[in-house]
Order: structure tokens, then sequence, then C-alpha cells
């Protein structure tokens, strides 16, 4: 059982346009194990998202489906909760209230004195016990990212999904944050599914990368197994060889495989080089 | 204290009170009546530039009721009006005293006490200012109760929205003269009763009001619903929160801020019809006073509707100010500007 624990089973979805239904997703097959922590990498609009909202139910299959524990995911519940890329969290409600309206829901046979510790405990964990009595804007956005996680957290999910979590973070924050994330892995040890942009992000935090092709009709073009020893410590493994082999293989497939088409060349490139340019001509920049 | 009268301020935009406050404080002193001197000098000769023009207008405007009155004849009005204001209260104290008298002298005699007879003098323009803000109030609160649930509902579901947002923008625009007719014939026709618990010009007042001052609230309510993140909405769904709990406490604090935007125009716009209301309705307030001075055309009559004009206006802008420290203190992003 354990090896099926979260399968994802042939899933094409559909969308209608003015121009006839647009296919983003076409025959996505994974399965999960539990406690596995699987990071899906892609450029951006290869329908990454869409399989972490049909996961978490908020999107319906055209084709396929999701069974999570042997029962079909039709509808979105608290087993499976989210963690958005821009926290979503309340902003009229303190960190506290905004974690607590997830436990007060999740945890209807409980009593107040519980959920409160279970709301504070929750807190304590992402570190944020500090300033649970703050509202989100005064706080920022690493933190309220925390609270965010706590929130997902606190509802016990069967897995746990996370949608660029980290992805509006300075880098310094993030790999913070990463390190908080491994730490709560470490001692809950959750299933997690995870998006991001970030390379180094998906090889140290990963048990699995799952690279997706580029869309429409995106699937999964490669799945790389880290086998790294946890627990994971960023700093001795920026020098060791194997991480950074697989570091080079996600490198590669997005890079050389699958490079996005409508990335400049090295032209035009160097005319928009004084603007913003986007993340993944950025990178792909670095691995030539 | 200091802090905390700055932000009680702040928050009932009395903001021209701040310099002052720090001033006592000896808070930068300097820096202070400069401030002072922007935000109250500033209007202040404004002012005086405004009440030197009309005065020097009103001199060369001759009507049939003599000179249009300038600021000083308008004051004079404004004051006999408080003075018959007082002599009106009186005249009802003495007439209630008199009637304990005869009562008490009847008991004191072995007989039965009359029942106390109510005055019936005519209302004065204070009354007549009470009278008009309870009947926007009525009306306004019947709007707001009617525009917030069906705004709330239009920003949820696209289909009713599409539904009803013709019959919004037909009725939108139509003046309150034009609804006063048909809500006066509706009213005689279906409130009927011989002990009516509100007068009927009353009735057809507010409900004029609450005609024209449900729009602003309904289209605002709408789209701060709509316009709501829709990540926020996804939590709702991830957690499943039912309809009740999702509607108060994601939906509407999430549109408070638009709704009361919404609620600052609708009263706004309320007081602004229930003049005109008034005054063809004959519900005794501001609109009647108005009216009734108009059509009484003696010298006075000018200058005291002038003095309605202002008092009009005054009453307008304090409610403005009302709402909008409600608006600030119920909206959860401080930072956010709101005038």
């Amino acid at each position: 059982m354990s090896a099926h624990y979260l399968d994802i089973s042939g899933v094409s979805i559909e969308f209608p346009t003015p121009n006839g239904p647009f296919k983003a997703l076409d025959n996505v097959n994974l399965k999960i194990a539990q406690g596995e922590f699987i990071s899906l990498i892609g450029h951006s609009g290869c329908g990454k998202s869409t399989v972490l909202n049909i996961v978490a139910g908020l999107y319906n299959a055209t084709q396929g489906g999701v069974i999570l524990q042997g029962k079909e995911v039709l509808q979105p519940g608290p087993d499976r909760a989210v963690v958005f890329q821009n926290h979503s969290l309340f902003p009229w409600l303190s960190c506290y209230d905004n974690v607590r309206l997830a436990v007060d829901k999740c945890m209807k046979n409980k009593s107040k004195a519980e959920r409160h510790e279970w709301t504070e405990h929750n807190l304590e964990l992402v570190h944020m016990g500090h300033a649970m009595h703050k509202r989100p804007a005064e706080i920022s956005g690493g933190m309220k990212q925390r609270v965010g996680i706590a929130r997902a957290l606190s509802m016990q999910p069967k897995v746990l999904l996370m949608d660029e979590p980290f992805g509006a973070l300075d880098a310094l924050t993030r790999a913070h944050m990463q390190d908080s994330l491994m730490e709560i892995q470490t001692e809950l040890n959750n299933t997690v599914i995870m998006i991001t942009h970030d390379v180094d992000e998906a090889v140290l935090l990963s048990d699995r990368i799952v690279m997706m092709t580029n869309g429409p009709a995106a699937t999964i073009g490669e799945i790389l197994k880290v086998d790294l020893e946890r627990p994971r410590e960023r700093l001795s493994l920026a020098d060791d060889p194997t991480y950074n082999h697989y570091r080079a293989d996600v490198l590669k497939f997005l890079h050389e495989r699958h490079a996005k088409k409508d990335v400049p060349d090295t032209k035009k490139l160097r005319a928009v080089e004084t603007e913003d340019t986007p993340d993944s001509a950025a990178d792909s920049n670095a691995a030539a | 204290m200091l802090n905390r009268s700055v932000r009680f301020f702040e928050l009932t935009g009395l903001v021209w009170l701040i310099p002052i406050a720090n001033l006592l404080a000896g808070k930068n002193p300097k820096q202070q009546l400069t401030n002072l001197a922007t935000s109250v000098g500033v209007p202040m000769i404004a002012f005086l530039i405004f009440l030197l023009m009309w005065s020097v207008a009103a001199q060369n405007v001759k009507t049939s009721l003599g000179n249009l009155p300038g600021p000083v004849q308008t004051w004079e009005q404004f004051q006999g009006l408080v003075v018959e204001h007082n002599a009106a209260r009186e005249r009802e104290a003495s007439f209630y005293q008199r009637q304990d008298e005869r009562n008490a002298k009847r008991v004191a005699e072995g007989k039965e006490a009359r029942a106390i007879r109510p005055y019936t003098g005519a209302p004065t323009f204070f009354d007549q200012i009470l009278t008009s803000l309870y009947t926007v109030f009525v009306g306004f609160i019947i709007a707001s109760l009617i525009a917030i649930p069906v705004g709330i509902v239009c920003g949820l579901n696209n289909t009713i929205y599409a539904g009803l947002n013709p019959l919004i923008q037909i009725f939108r625009p139509v003046s309150p003269l034009a609804w006063l007719p048909i809500v006066t014939m509706v009213v005689s026709a279906l409130y009927v009763s011989d002990d009516p618990l509100f007068a009927k010009s009353f009735v057809i007042s507010a409900f004029t009001v609450t005609l024209c001052s449900l729009w602003p609230t309904l289209i605002n309510t709408t789209v701060g619903v709509a316009t709501m993140d829709k990540d926020l909405i996804n939590v709702c769904r991830v957690l499943r929160l039912n309809w009740i709990t999702k509607i108060f406490k994601v939906v509407i604090p999430a549109a408070l801020p638009m709704i009361f935007t919404g609620l600052r125009l609708s009263l706004g716009v309320g007081w602004m019809v229930l003049i005109a209301a008034e005054m063809l309705a004959q519900n005794p307030g501001l609109g009647k006073f108005v009216w009734d001075e108009f059509q009484n055309g003696s010298s006075n009559s000018l200058g005291r509707i002038l003095v309605a004009v202002f008092v009009i206006g005054i009453i307008g802008f304090i409610l403005d100010r009302i709402m909008l420290t409600l608006q600030k203190a119920v909206s959860h992003d401080k930072t956010q500007e709101i005038r």
C-alpha cells in the first residue's frame, strides 16, 4: 500500500478557450510513497501548478484521476493542505487567528484548550511564536510564508502541497526557509509535493525531482532520484560531486533538451540585458 | 498621550488638530506653526475670500423679496431661528406645567386627573433637522440591508450578476423626483391603516431615499467581492468552510473597504435626495422648511433658506466624516490612504 500512497494516473486536462479546448496536461503519471518529498520543476507555463491544483482538488482532470490512500480526489479538502505562493493569509486576522481558523475547522471534536495549544505548537514549529498576534501586514514576506506553512501543517494533511512557496522571497530568506522546512520535514516526515523554479532548492530538498516538458500538452519528461543522505547540509553539499552531478542533470534537462522556445537568442539577450531578464533566460545563460 | 490623541485625530479626519496637539506638547514648535498655517490658515483665508465675494455679490442682486441676503443677514436669521426654537421650548414646557398644575388642583379637590394632552406647536428649525436625520438614516439603513446582501450575491455569482446588471444600470441614474410620484401613489395605496405607526410623508421620503441610495453600495459591494484575491477563496475551498463561515469570515472582511466606500457614497446621495423628497412629500424636515419659507415669501425667507443651505451642507460633511472614520476603523489595511 505504501508504494501507492498517492497515485496520479493518466491525468490530462483541457481548458475551454475561445479558440477551442486547450490541452494543458497530457497523460501525467506519478506514484508517490508516504513520507516522500517530491519537487516539480519545469519552465513557467508548463502546467506544474495545474498538476498541484488537480491533486488539491481545485481543478478536476478531464481524463484520469488522483487517488490518495485508496480514495479518489474529487474536491479540495484539508487532508491536502496547500501553501500558496503569495502566502494567502487573511489580512484582517492575526497570525494566530489565521492558523486557528484552520485548526477550528479540522479539529472540531477537540476542546478549546487543545485547539489553542495545537495552534501555538504549529506556530512555534515554524519559529513564529514570538509574533503570533501580529497581523500579516506587520511582518516580513518570509514570516508570512512561515505562517502559511504553519496553517497548512496544522491541518495535519496527508499530502502537503506547496506552490512555489519561496518564489517571492529574497535568496537569503529563501535559504533560511529551506533549512526550516528540512528541519520540520525530519520531525514530521510529511508527504510533500513542491513546485519550484530553483534547481538548488529542488536538489537540496527532494527525494525525487519530477521534471516536466514544456506545454501545451505538458507531461512528465524525466524523474530524477536524489540519493543524498539526510540530514543534508547546504554548505558541505556545495562541494559534493554527487550534488553537483544532480544539479547538472536538472539543468541539462531544462536548458538543453527542453529549452523554452521563446527564450531570446544571444543577440536579443544582449539588447535586453540592462532590463530585467526573465529567470529562465538568466539560468540558461549560467548553464551555457 | 500625545501619540494617542494624534492617532485619534488621524482616524477622525481632524488632521488639522494634530499640529495644535504637537504644539501643546512642545514638539518642534516652528514646524508645527508652519503645518498649522497650511492646514488651518489657508482654508480660513479661502473662506474669508468667499464671504467677501458673497456679500459683494449679494448687494447687487435684487429680488422681489429684497436684496439677496449676505453673510451678516444670514447669520442674523440663524440667531433668529435659535431664539424661536428656545421660545417654542419654553412654550412647550409651560404648556405641560399648566396641565400638571391643573391636574394637581383637581386631585386636591378629590376629582380624577385629566389625561395630559400633547403639545402641538409647529416644529422649529432644529426639530426639522432631527426629523431629516431620522428619515435619512431609516432610508439609508433599509437601502444598506438590501444592497449589501444583493451585492455579495452578485459578486460571488456571475450568472446572477449578469441577470441583475442591466436592471441596476437602468435604475441607478433615475432622479428621485421621478420616483417620488410613483412612491407616493404606491405608499398611499398599500400603506393604509387607521392608526399608522409612521406618517405617510415620512414613509414616502424614507422610501425614496432608499431607492436612490441603494445603488452605490450595491455596485461597490459587487466589485469588492468580485475582485477579492482568488487564492483566499481557494483557501476557503481547501478548508471546506461552509458558506456562512465563508461569507462572514472571509468574503465580508475582504470586501469591507469597498462596502464602506459604497456606504459613504450612498449616505451622501441619500442626504441630497432627502431634501427634494421632503419638499414634495411634505415630510416635516429640512426640505419642508425650505419649501415653506419659499412659499412664505417674507423678507426673512431668503436668509432662512440660506441658513438651511449651510446647515444641509455642514451636516452632509459631518455625515461623510463619520462614515470615513468608520471606514478607517474597520479597514484592515491601515497603511492605505483614504480620503
